[in-house]
């Protein structure tokens, strides 16, 4: 027994070792390897099994059989449905990116220029609505946005329509809800960047006659670069693999990668075709995804 | 001038923009009529009538026990994770250990949630265990994207403290575990019950995640709403969604009110102790200099 204890000792790690070991192995086994599960499945075949796919090696009669089946990637070349899907995906993303920077730069901008408990209170107000479940904020939308509903009473009533111009089930819709939805994580990296600026910069360059914009173009933007970054990919990155907002709002034309993934899934039980959208999806996002740490890392070196 | 006005304009705007529909919906939930683009009157009969809903109440109560752990696991896990990050500058693969730990930020949830369940899956196959995927299953992937936010709130609370003070306890020779107990635990204890009650919310929330890890009979709120929702507007679904919104309010506002009042009680903690200490070492310059530097 005291030989037991002694060795059993000799294995428990260091305190220094548990601290750093038990949240990396954590993220390894419940964020890291199931990656490599997904590619591994992305290569087997649909099959009528629980769990519905086959296994993409075996062994019998000393033979390792390894069996690795790209027809889930060459339909997804040869698909109209699934390239469609991806670019819808982008340009979504893309198109809202910018549209949340454009609303949320001015934003972030005036809060820096409060006072400091009014810039608490005002980012207070910003973040709220991210604790709450974006199902109940795109589901306001919906009917708000319906044919019936109070936008279109609205614009009927100003008269600037006598009809119900349709806006949910389309691509318009999705938009709105995306802005609507990722304008907060625009916001905070950039209000975060924004408040630690020099503000004794833009009155040097006021003092020597540049003007109001030009300054704002040359000192501000440059130096809010890593908060812009961080924004742009905190929306960009979700935003492609997004699935609630295109379901409840978009139409069936809108085509998205993540509704699509979420149909092959629970609809055709098709796991395989399932992970091969995941795998693409994230050869997609791994740049995006790269870029995004890196800005992070270098805004939490410069905070310091 | 002008960007001024203009940037507060936006301002304006954009904080309407996120309120308004949040705001109608809760008003709409009090609508007397069942079509829900006619008003009616005022009436609570829609909230009455979700106390009868036994289905509704069971998934509120699963999803309420989840957020509990979730909140729990992802606080310790986050933490653990953040002062790694802040304290331990040089292990191996310290940047795969950040990249992990912020990656789950911005990864699609259908990509996390299909990944995870294959795990699961895989993991049945291997060791038998998880048998059945449910509360256990949606608390793991919770806790996983949970600790993420927790890191990056509580790292940031870490990488503004003042070092000297956990420096000092260690010099007077506490172990390293205590000075975590009795000294940065205590200082960053805000963001952790920040860090605590934002993965309560996110968990509360999160619907493709739980869709994926779920099993049969062990649905969650968003997944109750969302099946609902899916089908179009209905009064009863007004009212859930006000509830929510009403809860997630309050739980935001304590949390502010919480950190500012600690954040006021420490900067005047420190005024008083800053003040003491100049009257005293004024009254008596070379004892109370010692005893102030010690």
């Amino acid at each position: 027994m005291r030989t037991f204890n002694q060795q059993f000792l000799r294995l428990v790690p260091s305190g220094r070792k548990l601290v750093i070991g038990i949240p990396f192995l954590w993220l390894c086994l419940f964020f890291m390897l199931p990656f490599f599960l997904v590619m591994k499945i992305s290569f087997s075949e649909a099959a009528l099994a629980i769990p519905p796919y086959s296994e993409i090696y075996t062994y019998a009669e000393q033979k390792f059989n390894l069996l690795l089946n790209i027809g889930n990637y060459t339909l997804l070349g040869e698909d109209e449905l699934y390239l469609s899907a991806y670019l819808g995906s982008l340009k979504v993303a893309l198109f809202s990116t910018l549209m949340c920077l454009v609303i949320g730069f001015p934003m972030a901008y005036a809060i820096t220029k409060a006072s400091k408990e009014a810039q608490n209170v005002l980012m207070l107000l910003i973040m709220m609505p991210t604790w709450t479940a974006i199902l109940i904020r795109v589901y306001a939308w919906m009917g708000i946005l319906s044919n019936n509903g109070l936008l279109n009473g609205f614009l009927m009533w100003i008269g600037l329509t006598d009809h119900p111009i349709e806006i949910l089930n389309t691509n318009t819709a999705v938009y709105i809800g995306v802005v609507y939805a990722y304008l907060p994580f625009m916001i905070l990296p950039l209000y975060a960047n924004l408040v630690k600026h020099d503000q004794s910069l833009l009155e040097a360059a006021s003092d020597l006659g540049s003007s109001t914009f030009n300054s704002f173009w040359k000192i501000t933007v440059p130096l809010a670069k890593n908060g812009i970054i961080a924004g742009c990919m905190l929306v960009f990155i979700p935003v492609v693999g997004e699935f609630v907002i295109p379901e409840l709002l978009g139409g069936p034309e809108t085509l998205m990668i993540g509704r699509v993934l979420w149909q092959e899934f629970f609809n055709n039980r098709d796991w395989p075709v399932a992970s091969a959208l995941a795998v693409v999806m994230l050869l997609i996002l791994i740049v995006p995804i790269l870029l995004f740490n890196r800005s992070q890392a270098k805004e939490m070196e410069a905070r310091g | 001038m002008k960007r001024f006005g203009f940037s507060k304009f936006m301002l304006v705007f954009g904080l309407s923009f996120i309120y308004l529909p949040m705001l109608i919906l809760v008003i709409y939930s009090f609508n007397a009529s069942k079509l829900v683009t006619v008003w009616g009157g005022w009436s609570f009969k829609w909230y009455a009538g979700l106390l009868d809903n036994s289905q509704l109440m069971g998934s509120v109560v699963r999803s309420l026990e989840i957020a509990c752990y979730t909140a729990i696991a992802a606080v310790a896990l986050g933490t653990l994770a953040a002062f790694v990050l802040t304290r331990v500058t040089r292990f191996k693969g310290r940047t795969l250990f950040g990249g992990l730990v912020t990656a789950p930020l911005v990864m699609p949830e259908v990509i996390t949630g299909l990944s995870l369940l294959l795990l699961f899956v895989a993991m049945a196959q291997m060791i038998g265990w998880p048998m059945e995927r449910g509360i256990v299953t949606i608390w793991i992937a919770h806790t996983t994207f949970c600790a993420a936010y927790v890191a990056v709130v509580v790292s940031a609370r870490l990488r503004e403290l003042d070092l000297s003070i956990e420096e000092a306890a260690m010099d007077l020779g506490a172990k390293p575990f205590k000075v975590f107990f009795l000294i940065t635990i205590p200082m960053i204890a805000p963001s952790l019950a920040a860090g605590g009650m934002m993965s309560f919310a996110l968990s509360l929330d999160d619907l493709v995640l739980a869709s994926f890890v779920s099993g049969p009979g062990s649905t969650t709120l968003p997944m109750e709403v969302f099946s609902a929702v899916r089908l179009g507007v209905k009064p009863e679904i007004n009212a859930v969604a006000s509830l929510i919104l009403l809860a997630v309010s309050i739980v935001t506002f304590m949390v502010w009110y919480f950190s500012r009042r600690a954040e006021a009680s420490r900067k005047r903690a420190i005024q008083e102790a800053m003040d003491q200490t100049a009257s005293e070492s004024w009254q008596q310059p070379k004892k109370q200099m010692v005893g102030a530097t010690a």
